[in-house]
Order: C-alpha cells, then sequence, then structure tokens
C-alpha cells in the first residue's frame, strides 16, 4: 500500500522478488566500474584518484553486504514511512518568482537567458 | 544570553531588555568567540538589527507581538533564507542566494523571531563531525581541539556557546541530535513529515527533517509547535493536526514505561554507559518503569541507511549542473556532459562525491535489486520492530553517539565515521522521532565532553515525546555551559 513509485513496479516485472545476490564488492568491483559510475554521475575523475575512490566504495559495499544476511522474503519495500500516496494540490496559480529572483543566481546572463560556454558537437552524450 | 529562548523572550515583552539589545549583544559576543569556534558563516547582523527594531517599535506601540518577538535564531546554512547566503557549506553554492525563505523560517519569522545567521555545516549535510564544512572544521566550545559533531555541528555550537537563543538544523540520519549530544544541548528531530522540508536543501528526501536545537525542551517544544504543520509547498508534510507539547509539559506523569533495547548497551564508551545508568536512576526517581525491549536489527541501520541515503542523495544532486545556479567550471569543453562533469567535481567535496558514487552506483543497472530494494525492504523491518518495541513502552532510552566528541582529524576512515550514528539513523529510516537531551560529561580524556541520551518514540507521538524529556530534564539537571 506504501509503495507506488512507478519506477519501482518497472523493476518488479523484469525481475522476480529476492533473486538478485549481493556482489562480492572486493572481487567484482573494478577501476574500470568506478570511471563509468563516475561519468553516470556526472563527476569527472582523474585517473589517478580512481583507485582510491574503488577502496573506499569496496569498505562501505562490504560492511553493507550483511544485509544480504536477512531474511526480505514477501516483505514490502518501505520507500518513505508516510502511510499516504501522493497528494496534489489544486491547480490554481499564485505568487511566483520573478525572471529577475530566479536569473539572479546564474552564474552567467545575458538579457533574459542563461548565457552557457559553446558545447554543442561532442558526441559522448 | 545564558537564558533559554522563553526568558530572554519574556525579559523582551516584560520590557526588561529590548529586541535590540538582545540581538546587539548576541552579535557583539560572536565577534568575541566565534573566530576560534567557526559556528557561523554568515551573522545577518543588519537585518537582524531591523527587525530587532521593529519589535521594539511594536511593544513600544502597544501593538500586538508573536509569540517569539525578538529572539535570535540560528539557521543551518542548508535552510533557505532570502537574508545571506545559503551555502550548504560548499563551494557548490558558495555564492548562492535563496529567493525565497523556507516554509520552517518563515514560520518563525512570522511568529516574531529574529534570523541571527547561517551556521557552518557538513558539506549538504553528509557528515557526523563538520569536518566536511568547504569553509573549514567547526570548534567544540567545550574542548576546541575537538569535533562538535554533524552535521548540524555549526547549529549545536552556537546553542552550546549562548550565541543565539535557539538553532534549526537538519536531521537526515542524525545531524540534529549527535552534535547536540557532543555539546551539551537539547536537539529535538521531530516524526517525518511533521514539519515542511520546503526549502530545506534536499539531502534523502525520505529521511530529512528539520528540527529545533535549543538550551531547554520546553525552547524545543516551543519551536516545535510554531513549525510543525501541513503545508500546501511541501507533500510530504503530513495532513494531521499538530498535538500542541507545550501544556502538557508541566503535568505529572502517571504509568511512564521506559524501554530500554540490549542492543543499546553494546559498543559504548565507559562514559556513555555510565551517563545511560544515571538516566535510568533518573526516570525511576521520577516512577517511571523500566523495561527490556529488543531492537535485533540496531546494528544494520547504518548499513541500510548508507544505500538508501546516498541513493536518495545521488537523485537529489543531480540538479547540481551549474547552469542555472551554482559552481560552473570556466574554460572550454567539448560537450555538454564534460562542463557538468566538471563543474560538480570543482563544486562538491570529496565526502559528497563519495556518497554520490555510492548512490549512483546501488542504483544502477544489474545493483538496484540487490542493493536499493533490498535496503527499502529491510527499512521495513526495522519500522516492524519499532513498533513491536513500542507495545511494551511509551519511548524508548539509549544513548545519542557511542562516545563523546572525538579530536578533530581523530576519525579518517568513512566507514568509522558512518558508525558513529549507530543509535540515531534508525529513527529516520523508521520515520519516528528522536531527541537528545544534555547526560553528562566524559571527565576521562582530561577535558570535560558532554554525552547525551536519546529518546525515541512513535511517529506522530511528538509531543509525548516532549513531555517525558521534560520530565527527564526536570529530574536530571538540564543543560550546563561549557567554561
Amino acid at each position: 500500500m506504501l509503495f507506488h513509485s512507478p519506477h519501482f513496479r518497472r523493476t518488479e516485472y523484469i525481475k522476480p522478488l529476492d533473486s538478485s545476490p549481493m556482489p562480492n564488492p572486493a572481487e567484482t568491483l573494478t577501476v574500470n566500474d568506478v570511471r563509468h559510475v563516475a561519468r553516470l554521475a556526472r563527476l569527472a575523475m582523474a585517473e589517478d584518484r580512481l583507485p582510491a575512490m574503488r577502496d573506499s566504495l569496496v569498505s562501505i559495499l562490504g560492511h553493507i553486504s550483511q544485509l544480504q544476511a536477512i531474511d526480505t522474503k514477501n516483505l514490502e519495500p518501505m520507500a518513505q514511512p508516510l502511510p499516504m500516496r501522493n497528494r496534489l494540490r489544486s491547480d490554481e496559480s499564485g505568487a511566483a518568482l520573478s525572471t529577475a529572483d530566479l536569473l539572479a543566481n546564474a552564474p552567467k546572463v545575458e538579457g533574459d537567458f542563461i548565457a552557457v560556454p559553446k558545447v554543442l558537437g561532442g558526441d559522448s552524450a | 544570553m545564558s537564558s533559554d529562548l522563553i526568558d530572554t523572550r519574556d525579559k523582551i515583552a516584560r520590557r526588561e531588555t529590548t529586541a535590540r539589545a538582545v540581538v546587539q549583544s548576541t552579535i557583539d559576543r560572536i565577534a568575541s568567540v566565534d573566530q576560534e569556534l567557526r559556528s557561523f558563516h554568515e551573522v545577518l547582523a543588519e537585518t537582524a538589527l531591523a527587525a530587532a527594531d521593529r519589535v521594539d517599535a511594536d511593544i513600544k506601540a502597544g501593538r500586538p507581538i508573536g509569540e517569539l518577538a525578538g529572539v535570535p535564531i540560528a539557521i543551518k546554512d542548508n535552510i533557505a533564507t532570502r537574508a545571506g547566503r545559503t551555502t550548504c557549506s560548499s563551494r557548490m553554492l558558495e555564492t548562492y542566494r535563496s529567493p525565497f525563505d523556507a516554509t520552517a523560517v518563515e514560520r518563525l519569522e512570522r511568529a516574531g523571531a529574529i534570523m541571527i545567521g547561517k551556521t557552518n555545516m557538513d558539506e549538504f549535510a553528509m557528515g557526523s563531525s563538520c569536518e566536511t564544512c568547504a569553509w573549514g572544521s567547526v570548534r567544540n566550545p567545550w574542548q576546541t581541539d575537538r569535533i562538535p559533531g554533524g552535521s548540524s555541528g555549526g547549529s549545536a555550537v552556537a546553542v552550546a556557546a549562548n550565541l543565539c537563543a535557539a538553532a534549526l538544523g537538519s536531521d537526515t540520519g542524525g545531524s540534529i541530535r549527535q552534535p547536540a549530544a557532543l555539546c551539551g544541548v537539547v536537539g529535538f528531530k521531530p516524526s517525518y513529515g511533521r514539519i515542511s522540508r520546503h526549502g530545506l536543501v534536499a539531502f534523502g528526501s525520505s529521511l530529512d527533517q528539520i528540527g529545533p536545537i535549543t538550551h531547554s525542551v520546553r525552547d524545543a517544544a516551543l519551536l516545535y509547535r510554531i513549525m510543525a504543520g501541513d503545508d500546501p509547498l511541501d507533500s510530504t508534510c503530513a495532513p494531521k493536526a499538530v498535538e500542541d507539547p507545550m501544556p502538557l509539559l508541566e503535568q505529572p506523569i502517571k504509568g511512564l514505561r521506559i524501554g530500554i533495547p540490549t542492543q543499546y548497551r553494546k559498543g559504548n564508551s565507559p562514559a556513555v554507559d555510565a551517563a545511560l545508568n544515571r538516566a535510568c536512576e533518573s526516570f525511576r526517581s521520577i516512577g517511571a518503569q523500566l523495561v527490556d525491549v529488543e531492537l535485533p536489527l540496531t546494528d544494520v541501520g547504518i548499513s541500510t541507511y548508507y544505500v538508501i541515503a546516498p541513493a536518495e542523495a545521488s537523485s537529489n544532486l543531480a540538479r547540481f549542473d551549474g547552469i542555472r545556479y551554482g559552481h560552473r567550471a570556466s574554460g572550454n569543453f567539448p560537450d555538454v556532459n564534460a562542463l557538468l562533469s566538471a563543474s560538480r567535481a570543482e563544486g562538491f567535496g570529496a565526502e559528497v562525491q563519495r556518497r554520490i558514487m555510492l548512490g549512483t552506483y546501488v542504483l544502477s543497472a544489474g545493483y538496484y535489486d540487490a542493493y536499493y530494494r533490498r535496503a527499502l525492504q529491510v527499512r521495513r523491518l526495522i519500522k516492524n520492530e519499532f513498533d513491536t518495541a513500542f507495545e511494551q513502552c511509551d519511548a524508548i532510552l539509549g544513548p545519542t553517539a557511542p562516545t563523546a566528541a572525538f579530536p578533530i582529524g581523530g576519525v579518517t576512515d568513512p566507514l568509522s565515521m558512518y558508525l558513529c550514528d549507530v543509535y540515531t539513523v534508525n529513527t529516520n529510516i523508521a520515520g519516528i522521532c528522536g531527541i537528545s537531551l544534555p547526560a553528562g560529561f566524559d571527565d576521562s580524556t582530561g577535558a570535560r565532553l558532554p554525552v547525551g541520551i536519546q529518546l525515541q518514540a512513535p511517529a506522530f507521538a511528538d509531543a509525548r515525546l516532549l513531555h517525558i524529556a521534560h520530565a527527564f530534564e526536570r529530574a536530571h539537571g538540564g543543560r550546563q555551559h561549557p567554561p
């Protein structure tokens, strides 16, 4: 009853319940994986920082692997503590921030526009 | 200012002093001691004095004043205020000025409170020691080479060192309660959904809660009552009437059952165990019955938390792209992602990057079920375990943290730092309420270091928790002041 995220239902279709064992990160997590995760997270990470990041992730994930021993069969996941569904407020216009307010924090502005450096043309998106 | 918020308010209202005098002496005291303690990132002297003058004018003219008229309150720097900056102690938001006030701040100001400044914190509230603050470590006023705790360390220090009448913190896994314990003040994390999160920079959206750090339980109860309640700007704020704790506080407690989990007595320092034993005596002295309860999953709280919180953080912090606001890297970049990745790498500190990486990993294809889904299932077990325990008792008692404050730089391994929060994270995981109260000192190092105890109560039993906490405070003695 508590869990209504469409994101979640999607994964339920893909995999049966409780089917995914945790990997042993010390054996499976490679520097290549860390580089890949950094790219997913949009964090530029110098090559020489990857091994230390890997080691700290391995240490934390190693501790987390204690969750593997807990019997979670047929347990409904709990995404948040409140016993309520998504709430919508009525679709009425109200006070809003001005364009000037919203642009005030932009690193660079030209007129009423946020200015960005030229970045089109690459293909790593 | 050595009295609590309610005393200060009453003195202003009775015209024994003025709001300006209170605010000016607070500003002067910050100027004299905070260079060493570093609890404030920004003191809002000009707007605070102007607000104080408005309060004084109202009092002079006999106009009605709010319940918090003239009292200076410090705000953790991840809570949006129109006055000053809102930096989250991060280079990413070094120059950010919020165009709006957080709902909690707006409600305090409407009651006449004066925002005195923005307090330092662990960057984006990720830390237990205030050492990840981009502007340098905050220092514990009891012993300045020690950490104040975190992440709301600046707010706890500001209260402990009498640099404000009260402060706001935020608590995702213990970030109000643990620094309150380590600084010897009161720190209250209300139930999830009790205080609007609108204007609180999101870290773990299913865990985050704003709460007060105060000199006394009654101050915490008053601030809670003023801030709590539904908000159309936060759909996770519960549409449920707020029970006023204030009339309850002075009433006698009868038939009180305090549960003590056997799991909360493992691995604590001797001083923490001694404080817990004395707290039990105080409860017995007010007629409480102490009962043993079991919370066998206490030990897996950290593992559960360090899947859920980083997962939510990696998603929440995806908004910081350096385009619309926040730090933007300079130079030429071949594509959009290179620009975003460079801005984020420059703007976020090491701990924030580590948690974004961890969260991205546990949510990534192939690991989502193994980590995230499983953590959410264990979360339900943890909640069920609390439900069972609360059938046997009205509140659960234990230490807030397993030790007193450690030296700055004394814990360098991230996992060891995470384990400091073993007694606090499950409160957030289950969405229940918790409060840390001053309970004694650890004198074993030569310094006098405060130790706190934590009381936990079921979700939305906040008024009952404050009632019990107030009874304990009266029996055990309130906060003491650092030398």
